[in-house]
């Protein structure tokens, strides 16, 4: 469980974040992609642990999670594939141009002034 | 009085501070016209046992270093260390990943201009290392014929993220009743198109074929 080290280095920026704009952190928003080896209860779970004893303690975290879109160079179709079958549903090219669903990405705070 | 809160845009990659080292560390690899190849697989896949056996070919005509990866113990790198002189071993402890900080790190006093090939034997796990960029210019997994055939849709972002695929152990296929082709299709419902190898250590079949696709990356990057 490597969720424990990327809660981490969510604090890390978090923290940081949050000296330059000042007030208290309410909420964290991310954003997950299902093909970036990231578990999200586990992060929420390390989240919890990471954040304890911290300035942000009482903030929350909020997990978008990324589907896969997958571009097809073949027919040039876009498709949103499970992560255990990235092929064209419409023509069965085995190819593929991922445009999103690795992503691990600190989107915004929720800061009270 | 309550006030709004307010909402600070961050947009900025979780693992950046990876990410930049690994790229530093990607462009010291090319300036320095090291081609470098990591490994990543479950525990006992025979990472180690074909490491020594590929060490002690290429060795022969290239100058290769290795750094391996483990909770605890030296023992990988004291295996690697009767094929090649130059071998680290990297303990990350409780840490079930390399990064791209301890590669640096290990690194420290080593001439990397003075090598052609440096392989990178990552902890043995096929989660978490799938998110660390290590600055490598390969990424090879490796599934032995002893595991299921279905571990790459069980583990599909380590085979996404990986370039080749490597399927070790072949001596013991008709033993465990590995099904190839079962294998191959798994890999590429997960990562259409990737090269898929076989070999066996122990007994060397397809070892040429592998020793050749490194060699291929000499060729493509040659020194500068």
């Amino acid at each position: 469980m490597h969720e424990l080290s990327i809660a981490l280095s969510m604090l890390e920026q978090i923290e940081e974040e949050a000296a330059k704009h000042g007030g208290t952190v309410r909420a964290v928003q991310v954003k997950i992609g299902v093909l970036s080896g990231v578990d999200c209860d586990a992060l929420t779970f390390a989240w919890e642990i990471a954040r304890e004893g911290t300035d942000v303690a009482g903030a929350q975290l909020e997990i978008e999670r990324v589907p896969l879109l997958v571009r097809c160079p073949g027919c040039g179709s876009t498709h949103t594939p499970e992560i255990q079958a990235i092929y064209c549903p419409e023509c069965i090219t085995p190819e593929q141009d991922i445009l999103s669903g690795r992503e691990l990405e600190l989107t915004s705070l929720e800061i009270d002034s | 009085m309550t006030t709004q809160p307010r909402l600070v845009e961050v947009r900025a990659r979780i693992l950046k501070e990876n990410d930049v080292l690994a790229r530093e560390l990607r462009e010291r690899f090319r300036q320095a016209g090291v081609s470098v190849i990591s490994f990543v697989s479950s525990p006992g896949s025979g990472k180690t046992t074909f490491l020594e056996k590929l060490m002690a070919r290429l060795g022969e005509r290239h100058r290769i270093a290795a750094l391996v990866g483990d909770l605890a113990t030296d023992n990988d790198a004291a295996r690697l260390g009767r094929a090649c002189s130059r071998v680290r071993q990297i303990t990350t402890g409780t840490i079930c990943h390399l990064d791209a900080k301890m590669i640096a790190a290990a690194l420290e006093g080593w001439k990397l201009e003075e090598l052609d090939f440096l392989f990178i034997e990552n902890v043995g796990n096929l989660v978490c290392p799938s998110s660390y960029d290590l600055g490598e210019e390969m990424r090879v997994v490796l599934l032995s014929a002893t595991e299921g055939e279905d571990k790459p849709l069980k583990y599909p972002t380590i085979f996404n993220t990986s370039d080749v695929a490597l399927i070790t152990k072949m001596d013991l296929a008709g033993a465990t009743e590995f099904d190839r082709e079962a294998a191959r299709r798994n890999i590429h419902m997960v990562r259409p198109g990737m090269r898929v190898l076989e070999v066996s250590a122990k007994s060397g079949a397809g070892m040429a074929e592998v020793e050749e696709l490194f060699a291929g990356l000499r060729v493509a990057h040659p020194r500068i």
